[in-house]
């Protein structure tokens, strides 16, 4: 499969620590990538650089060859923040990244997600008055709104309550079943690894591995995480 | 009659203006959007109307206690305290502004999405200036009354003045505070770095308003005002094609 998110030779300075180093990656088109690593290794701020929130220091990310920030339509990101205006009702946060998506048809969108992530009663509140687990499932709705190609989330389980974590493996699935790209960043090995078909790890800002999830790496998760992260050394 | 070939080459024109007027049309649709949505959160929350209106009017109390309103003098720097007070209040609801999007990330979305960093900053700054618009439009009338002064025969020169000035003070003020964004103590940082660029439009404003509340004639100040614009023009131009790079970091 040819690639569709690629980032090669990409390092990222903040002052002067580098925070990747010389990271290379291809993403194919269709495949759902676990990437992997301890805290401090990188990863999000591979992820911010592939969402194009962040520019490389050194380097090139391109999407499908070109300018991924020209191409962020095709890009859904669900980040550490909820990314949801508490003043703003769940029908208003979400008509408002429908209209900076220029979606077309974006009331029954809405309508549709609002339903799918269980907000059907509570559409009409402000956000500030949902609880934790409301929240969190109006930010999946949000990100999932525009029905990207690509799907960046980044530790996505962390802090969801289990309805919510149900509805978010369920939608990567989904996603993964339509074709969709999705790249998820996470400590969970067990739970990314049973979502994903390929794997990558980084380890203080190094590329330590990058192969598809096969028997070899299913069958000792742990082993596997531990052989190419700084805890083996 | 129009000859046939005009009516073809103005049928022509009209096609290849539908695109540029989907693009115009592409670019104001995410500007309108994130200024509507700011506007639409303060008008629930309340929060910068309330902070910046009550300190704008302790402010013009205590300076009415402290100069004489019947005085002369008074009036001629009634231009100099009214524009004080404005950009005070501009600051509080700058420092606001953007720290509304970093509350649970929302900056990252905005920018996430297809909406240009030019767009979203203008509609930030849009968002701001209505704001501080409305507060100059709501303090006016109780200065007016504190310093007994008189503007009716200015007004026009008013409506014209504070949205130049209001608009210069807040571009800048919008992109400092972009800029500021992850910076600590950026409620110190914001002012520090907004007052001394605007330094011109601020006297630009002053003189107007001083000129205005005086009752004298504007045609020695056509290059103050000749200032306020360009310095809109400048500064918005210079913001908007600047705001991708620093929104991108």
């Amino acid at each position: 499969m040819s690639a569709l998110l690629e980032a090669r030779g990409v390092w990222k300075y903040f002052g002067a620590f580098a925070a990747l180093r010389t990271v290379d990656l291809e993403i194919a088109a269709g495949s759902t990538l676990a990437l992997l690593g301890p805290n401090g290794a990188g990863k999000t701020t591979l992820l911010r650089i592939l969402a194009a929130l962040s520019r490389p220091s050194r380097g090139t990310v391109t999407l499908a060859g070109g300018d991924l920030r020209a191409a962020r339509r095709r890009i859904g990101v669900l980040g550490h923040g909820i990314a949801i205006y508490d003043e703003l009702t769940a029908q208003e946060n979400l008509q408002f990244f429908a209209t900076l998506y220029d979606l077309a048809g974006p009331e029954e969108l809405i309508s549709r997600w609002i339903e799918q992530v269980g907000l059907a009663r509570a559409r009409h509140l402000p956000a500030r008055q949902f609880s934790r687990g409301m929240r969190q499932r109006l930010a999946i709705a949000r990100a999932f709104l525009h029905e990207p190609e690509i799907l960046l989330l980044d530790e996505p389980f962390t802090a969801l309550d289990d309805r919510a974590a149900a509805l978010l493996s369920g939608l990567i699935e989904q996603a993964g079943a339509a074709g969709r790209t999705v790249v998820i960043s996470t400590h969970q090995l067990r739970e990314a690894l049973a979502l994903a078909t390929d794997v990558a790890v980084l380890d203080r800002g190094r590329m330590a591995f990058c192969g598809p999830n096969n028997d070899e790496v299913r069958a000792a998760p742990e082993a596997f995480y531990r052989k190419h992260t700084e805890a083996a050394a | 009659m129009k000859a046939r070939s005009e009516w073809i080459s103005a049928a022509a024109a009209g096609e290849a203006a539908l695109p540029a007027m989907a693009r115009l049309r592409g670019w104001l649709r995410p500007i309108l959007a994130v200024a509507l949505k700011d506007l639409r959160i303060e008008r629930r929350s309340k929060e910068v109307i309330n902070a910046a209106f009550s300190f704008a009017l302790v402010v013009l109390l205590l300076f009415s206690f402290a100069f004489d309103p019947s005085a002369e003098e008074t009036r001629t720097l009634s231009g100099g305290l009214l524009w004080v007070v404005y950009s005070f209040c501009g600051a509080l609801a700058l420092n606001r502004g953007f720290a509304r999007e970093t509350q649970h990330d929302c900056l990252d979305a905005l920018t996430a999405s297809p909406a240009s960093g030019s767009a979203i900053f203008l509609g930030k700054a849009l968002a701001n200036a209505v704001l501080l618009l409305a507060l100059e439009v709501a303090t006016l009338p109780i200065f007016t009354v504190f310093y007994n002064v008189r503007w009716e025969a200015g007004f026009w020169w008013l409506a014209l003045v504070f949205p130049l000035a209001t608009w210069g003070f807040t571009v800048v003020g919008t992109m400092f505070s972009i800029l500021t964004v992850n910076v600590q103590l950026r409620e110190l940082m914001l002012p520090l770095l907004v007052f001394p660029i605007t330094v011109p439009v601020l006297m630009a404003a002053v003189e107007l308003t001083t000129t205005v509340f005086s009752g004298q004639p504007l045609a020695e100040d056509w290059a103050w005002l000749r200032l306020l614009i360009g310095f809109d023009v400048i500064f918005t131009t210079l913001s908007a094609a600047l705001a991708e790079v620093v929104l991108v970091g």
